[in-house]
Order: structure tokens, then sequence, then C-alpha cells
């Protein structure tokens, strides 16, 4: 089982300023292994990746590759060396060939050769069965197909060793399945694979060994068939570990008879949802649920009114209100966490402080703004509630991990007690650890009295925390689910026959 | 190959391709719009040869300019630049020492010398190309005047003949009033244009470094990650568009045989509007060297068209500058479109029906 080492680090240190990424970590790879790194986000693992591959200099330490030294200063380096990297946000060029971008800065020469290139492009995406033509544009191809292409020209570089940094966060289920299906060929070639997904049966349906990282420093490497599924996320959480399950699920006391908070009838927007009607009540949590494109987004951006709103009409506390801009809807006291946290969520460059008020700033108007030391007072006490691990709240929120980005921009709508809050898949992305908090918080904050509706891919964590699932299917409401008894698979059931009766349990 | 192409799905045209189409198609509109409306003027094969002969110092500045746009950046100066070449080589020229071949060396050693300072600045130390090509062009403004306040006409005798040398067409060209014969002349600065041309969309289309360049403007930090140096590729662009400015010197002095402080004063606005119109994106990644000649010369036929058509001179300006908002919305309208439909093939099946449905009800 244990082969030739191929690739070996030691005592690998990689300092940020104010935070120490990486703090003597230790990680080896052998020839035909699938090798997960897996923790949460933040433990360093995108850091470890970037190490090997150049894109940062470490600090202090020793990489061997075959047995000897390395020390990469550019991604190409690492990439003539025989390591080739796929990264979860697609590294290519949308406005040149697909062709091109298989073959871009991997060639020496100094003329291009169309002709050759097309054809060799044509066969690899041909073997690797890649829908797409050669001389496509690669705007003009879909994520997956991209994510594929990515992969096609590592695997065209004849790479020793292949880093797969989350590469199946955009692909569907049969897409992953194709992905396993070259990995395991590869493998057989004697390819060594780093993977890194935040999936854990795709950990074992795949991965060999494991190793783990927490907060920078090495947990330890396991033989995956060794290793259970709770032991991995116990080590992965450290003492921090809550067993999930045992999250008690929140009962709201919610009678018909009120007025509800927000009530939408024939609701339709020009991202394409159909005309719908929808009613929260006081402290309940309700959840879209439903496939990628089913419109679960969709239907809570046009309750923001993100997308133009098209038609229907709006009321809060039953008094009629006019929603036509995401202002008016933040003035109604309604919240919306995005789905593209880094587009429509974060400002990069400014401070996890600035991020924090932004809003409330917004709300109060530009013309009064905030003095810094109140400013401070806010951004420190939700740092403080939410356990946002940030250096100071001065910090960029760009260099925070993924999990931290998101409670900032959940601490920017708490600050504004709104009485409505929509939350776009707030977990996707995210370590185990911060998505067990944010579930808690969610019922923490129905339980004050605020209205949530939760939307999420995974089924279970919104059957946890929503007292009523409404079911979306093409853009449609086709059922709507309540009671306590409710499983995974009834959900699934009703998604999967998306039948327009009402099952009520 | 042809088993391949039926089998995978049909390539759409590239952005780069049909803004460049549109361009192609504006510019033949134009000229035949020309043709129509002055006869007179515009049949005659000198006048497409003169757009040539007294615009090159802008088309090659335009090349070069379109280069560093495609990588993604910006270059302003480039007019500045190629006045001060005009007035260096000028008083060069005039001095004792002075020789063609000296003025050459002078003018390409400017040029490049702007590009590598530029160049460096943009590429190494990552500062706004606008601020460093904004700052090159007061620079180069300084140095012109300081060095010449006053127009010099260049008398040396071998480059006053350089300056009046024509290649003649004898088989082509036409009968003046008096039934005369008069042959189309073409000036050095065309074949220059046309040599450049060549050369660059070339490099563009079929060299490594061109292909970065384009990676570059798409993208640069996909690029990076793709292994491309993308500083050193940023840093040859200016290189390239200060050795273009370098050239556009040498052949605007080349035809006007004068250095003089206006000279080329603005040039960098106009190649700016003419990439644009020629279909280059100011976001980079995007555009086609063909273009950049075609955008010039569309440009100068909307003044031409003007100037004959006896608008107030102020209103010259007005109208060029709505004209070009014009053509701005009209690329941007016609990018849209073809985004709108590349998603009505992602469409859900619902929608596509009622699509479907909606045509045959039409028909």
């Amino acid at each position: 089982m244990l082969s030739e080492t191929i690739l070996e680090m030691k005592d690998i240190c990689k300092s940020f300023p104010g935070v120490k990424a990486l703090d003597g970590v230790g990680f080896k790879l052998r020839k035909g292994e699938i090798h997960a790194l897996m923790g949460e986000n933040g433990a360093g693992k995108s850091t470890l990746i970037k190490v090997i591959t150049g894109v940062y200099e470490k600090d202090a330490g020793l990489i061997t590759l075959q047995g000897e030294p390395i020390h990469f200063k550019a991604p190409e380096e690492a990439q003539n060396k025989g390591i080739g990297t796929v990264y979860q946000e697609i590294m290519l060029c949308p406005n040149l060939t697909v062709a091109e971008n298989m073959f871009i800065g991997r060639s020496h020469n100094p003329v291009v050769n169309w002709k050759q290139m097309n054809e060799k492009a044509a066969k690899l995406l041909d073997s690797l069965g890649i829908p797409a033509s050669p001389t496509q544009e690669l705007s003009s191809c879909s994520l997956a197909v991209q994510q594929m292409i990515a992969i096609a020209r590592a695997v065209d570089m004849d790479c020793k060793i292949l880093i797969l940094d989350e590469p199946t966060s955009s692909l569907d289920e049969d897409e992953v399945h194709k992905l396993f299906v070259l990995m395991r060929e590869l493998k057989e070639r004697g390819v060594g694979i780093i993977f890194i997904t935040h999936f854990l049966e795709q950990v074992y349906e795949i991965s060999d060994m494991i190793t783990v990282l927490r907060n920078g420093k090495l947990v330890g490497e396991y033989e995956t068939a060794s290793l259970s599924q709770f032991e991995l996320i116990s080590k992965m959480l450290g003492n921090e570990l809550e067993d999930i399950s045992k999250l008690k699920k929140y009962e709201p006391i919610v009678s018909d008879s009120i007025t509800p908070v927000f009530e939408a009838r024939g609701l339709s927007s020009a991202a394409g949802v159909r005309p719908f009607n929808f009613t929260i009540q006081k402290g309940e949590v309700n959840g879209f649920a439903g496939l990628l494109g089913s419109g679960r987004s969709e239907s809570a951006r046009a309750i923001f009114a993100a997308d133009k709103v098209t038609g229907g009409e709006v009321s809060m506390k039953g008094k009629r209100v006019k929603i036509k801009t995401p202002l008016h809807a933040i003035k109604q006291g309604i919240g919306y966490l995005p789905e593209d946290r880094k587009d429509d969520g974060i400002i990069a460059d400014l401070s996890v402080r600035d991020n924090i008020i932004l809003t409330l700033q917004v709300l109060k108007g530009f013309f009064k703004p905030f003095s810094l030391k109140q400013a401070q007072v806010f951004a420190e006490e939700y740092i403080k509630k939410l356990n946002i691990k940030t250096p100071t709240p001065n910090t960029p929120i760009k260099s925070l991990s993924g999990g931290n980005q998101q409670k900032v921009i959940l601490a920017r709508w708490l600050l504004t007690h709104p009485e409505y809050l929509i939350l776009d898949e707030p977990t996707r992305g995210i370590d185990v650890g911060t998505k067990v908090e944010i579930q808690k918080l969610v019922i923490n904050l129905a339980a004050s009295g605020m209205s949530l509706t939760f939307i999420s891919s995974e089924i279970d964590e919104m059957l946890r925390t929503c007292s009523r699932l409404i079911v979306m299917k093409d853009r449609e409401i086709v059922a709507e689910l309540k009671g306590t008894e409710l499983t995974e698979n009834d959900v699934m059931n009703v998604i999967a026959q998306g039948g327009k009766t009402r099952c009520v349990n | 190959m042809a088993s391949v192409s039926v089998i995978k799905p049909k390539a759409r045209l590239s952005n780069s391709n049909i803004l460049f189409l549109i361009a192609a198609v504006i510019f033949v509109l134009m000229y035949i719009f020309a043709l129509i409306s002055y006869p007179a003027s515009f049949m005659q094969f000198q006048t497409f040869f003169d757009l040539f002969n007294l615009n090159a110092p802008l088309i090659i500045m335009t090349l070069g300019l379109c280069i560093v746009m495609i990588g993604g950046g910006i270059d302003i100066s480039i007019g500045s630049v190629c006045g001060l070449i005009t007035m260096a080589c000028a008083v060069f020229l005039e001095s004792k020492s002075g020789s063609i071949g000296g003025a050459i060396l002078i003018a390409l050693g400017i040029g490049i010398a702007f590009g590598i300072l530029q160049g460096y600045l943009i590429a190494y130390l990552e500062i706004q190309p606008f601020i460093i090509t904004l700052s090159g062009l007061f620079l180069a403004q300084g140095l012109l005047t300081t060095l010449h306040k006053d127009p010099i006409n260049v008398t040396m005798p071998a480059f006053v003949a350089l300056r009046d040398f024509d290649i003649v067409i004898n088989w082509l060209g036409t009968k003046n009033r008096l039934g005369i014969f008069i042959p189309c002349e073409i000036k050095p600065g065309a074949i220059i244009v046309v040599i450049l041309l060549v050369i660059l969309a070339s490099l563009m289309k079929w060299s490594r470094f061109g292909r970065n360049v384009y990676a570059v403007g798409g993208n640069s930090h996909s690029a990076m990650m793709l292994g491309i140096n993308v500083k050193r590729t940023i840093f040859i662009t200016y290189v390239i568009s200060g050795l273009t400015a370098g050239i556009a010197g040498f052949v605007y002095i080349m035809t006007t045989g004068a250095g003089n402080v206006g000279n080329a004063a603005g040039a960098e606005m106009k190649a700016i509007a003419s990439a644009i119109i020629g279909g280059t994106l100011l976001n980079g990644g995007v555009g086609n060297l063909l273009g950049a000649p075609i955008g010039t010369l569309t440009l100068l036929i909307i003044n031409e068209l003007i100037r004959a058509a006896g608008v107030q001179s102020n209103f010259q300006a007005m109208v060029s500058g709505l004209l070009l908002y014009f053509f701005i919305v009209l690329q941007s309208i016609i990018m849209s479109l073809r985004d709108r439909r590349k998603f009505s093939v992602s469409l859900p099946p619902w929608l596509r029906l009622s699509d479907k449905a909606q045509k045959s009800s039409q028909t």
C-alpha cells in the first residue's frame, strides 16, 4: 500500500500579518495515492497548497520532490516540475478558446501552431468525454465544463502530482462521478493526487489517506479505511465538536390568526420566478427547498427586490408596502444574506469593521457618519457575539477565511435588527464548526422573535432549523411541508415527484 | 478533424471577431455612404490612399495602443511622445551632424525609452497605467517645449528628398478637368503602416507573446496561475506601444517635414477612439489589430463627411462626439443581445416551449 514518496513537506511555516497560517506542518504524498487534505476553513489547507505551487513563499521548512529539495517562486516553475493544480475558482481565461486555455503558458515555442493545438485539444476532450469544442470561446462553456477543461489541462501536463482544490463544488453528481473515474485512472498511472473537499462522502469514496490540519497545525495522517467519519470530524474540529445531531430543534409558537410579518401575493421577478404567494409569521423559520436552479434563490431575491420585481404585491405586518429596490427592503426591516458572498456580500478591501457597519450606515445616511469609536464598539460587540476570528477589527475582510467572512456579513445584518432575515446558502463552502454555529444562531434569533428564511442545499440542515419547508421545482412552488417527523427522504420524494399535491404531515 | 467538428457543438464567433466584424461593416457602410454623397472626391483612388498617406502616424499609434489595451492597460502618452520625437528629429536634422539614419535612431530610441520606463513602472511596480502614462504625457510635453519652442522647417536636402518621395502608380489614377492623367501616389508612410499591420497582427495571432497578451487582458490572475509571466508580458506591451509611437513620430516628420509644438497634439485621444471603434474593448482581452486601421479610417471618414457637408467647425467636434457615442452604444447593444441569446439557450424547458409557441403563432 505505502509506495515510494514523491512529495514530502517538513516543518512548513508561513505567516501573514497577524495570523500564523501554517505552523510546522508536515505532509507526505506517495505515488499512485489519492490523499485527502482535510480541515476547517482557515485551517491552512489552501495556504499549504499555495506554498507547494509557489504562489506563496514559505517562511521556513523543507519541501522535497522525489528526494530533491525544491523552492518554487512562481506557479510556472511548479508546473514545469510536474505539479498540476486545479483551483476551486476556475483559473482560466474566459476570452481565449478552449484549446488555448489547455495549452497556454506551457509551450516554449514562440510560434503558436493553431492546427496542431486544436487537434491535440480535440483528442484530449474526446478521451475525457468533455462536451466542448476546441475552438469555442471559454466563456460560452458552462462552469462545470470549464472546471473539466482545467482538469484536462492538468492531466495533459504529464503531472506527477495533481492538486485538486475543491474541484467538485460546482459539479453535479454525474460530473463528480466522471471526475472520480478520471482520478482513479490517473492513480493507476502512478500520479499522486492531493484532494481537498468539504464533502465527507466524497473523501470516503475516493481517498486512500487523509491528512488533517487544524488552526495551521498538523493533527495527523490517517488511512481512510481505518478512520470513521465521526473520528474525522472530531479531529477536524478538535474540542469544539458538538455532535450536530444533538442540536435541538426550535419549535415556534405560531398561530395563523396573527398578521404575518411579511406577506407576498403573486410576486414574480425578471429572473424568471413564477408568481408565488408567501407568508412568514413572527419568530418563524421557514426554508425554500429544491435543487439548484429550482428558483429557491430567485424567490428570495424577489422578496428582497435584488432582481427586478415584475409583479405582485407585498405587505409587512398587514400594511401594503412598495419594495422595488433592496434599499426599500432594508428600510422595511428585511435583510438578505446573499448566496454569492464574494460578489454580492463582502467589500473585499474594506476592513471587518467597515463591512459590519455598512448597512447600518446606509440606513443612517452617509452624511451622518458613525464616529470611529462608535463603529469600533459595534464591530467588537459582534466579533465577540459571533466568534469571528480576525486579528483586529481593522483587518481587511479579504484576508479572513470564508466562514468568518460569512459571519461578518451576518453581523452586518444583525446590527440593523431586521424583522425578517433571509439567509441564502449561509453554510455553503464553510467548515462544519461554523455551520453548526450558524444553525444555532438561526434558532436563537427565531426564539428572540425574528422571522427567518433559511435556504440550503443540505436538506438535513433545513430540517433541523425550519418549521416549514417550501419546496420549489422549475421556478414554482410545488409543495409546502410541515411537521416534526419530516425526514430527508420525504423532502427528496416531493422534489422528485414535483407533484402539485400538498402533502402536510 | 472533420468528424470531430461534426460531433462537437458549433463554435460561436469570439467576441474579438464579432466586434471586428461590426467595425468592418460600419467602415464599409460609411465609405459607401461617402461615395454616394460625395462621388466627386471619394470616387478617386487618391482620396482613399490619402487617408493612409496623411494619417499614417495615427494608425501606427493606434496599432501599438491596441496591443496595450488588449493587455488590459492604457497608454495616453503616445501623442505627446510622438510630438516630442518630431521636434527632436527636426532639431537633430537641422544641426550640423544631422543624418536621416541618426534621426530614425533618435525616434526609435525616445519611443522605446518611454516604453521601457512606463512599462517598468506599470508592470513591475504595479502602478495604475493611467497615472503613469499621464505623467509620461506631461513629461514629453515639457521636454518638447524645452527642446524648441518655434516651428522648425527641416531644410536638409537628403531629408527634403525623402519627404517629397512618392511611390507613383502609373496604371491607376484619374483625369483632371483638363483631361490630364494624374497617377495615384502613395507615401512611404502608408507602406510602413501596411508592413507594421502585418507584423503586429501576426504577432498577436500566431505568437506565444500575442496570445499571452490576450490571456493577461482576459484575466491576469488566471494568466499568472496558468504559468504566464504576466509582468513581463505587460512590460513588453508598453515597450511596443513606445516603439510604435517612435515610428509614428518619424513618419509624422517624414510627411510634414517640420517640427512643431502642436505636432500630434491630442493624438492619443483620437487613437483611443479609433481603437474602440475598431473593436478593442477598454476592459482588455478583446480586440483585433486589423480593427485598428479600420477604426482610424472610420473616424477620419466621419470627419471628412462632416467637413464636406459644410458643417460649422465647432459643430464638427460635437457631431463626431455624438457619432462616437452612437458606435459605442451600438457595440454594447450587439454584445448584450448576443449574451441574451446565450441565456435563452440555457432557459428551462417550459420557457423554451413558450418561445416556440410564440414563434409559431407569429408565423
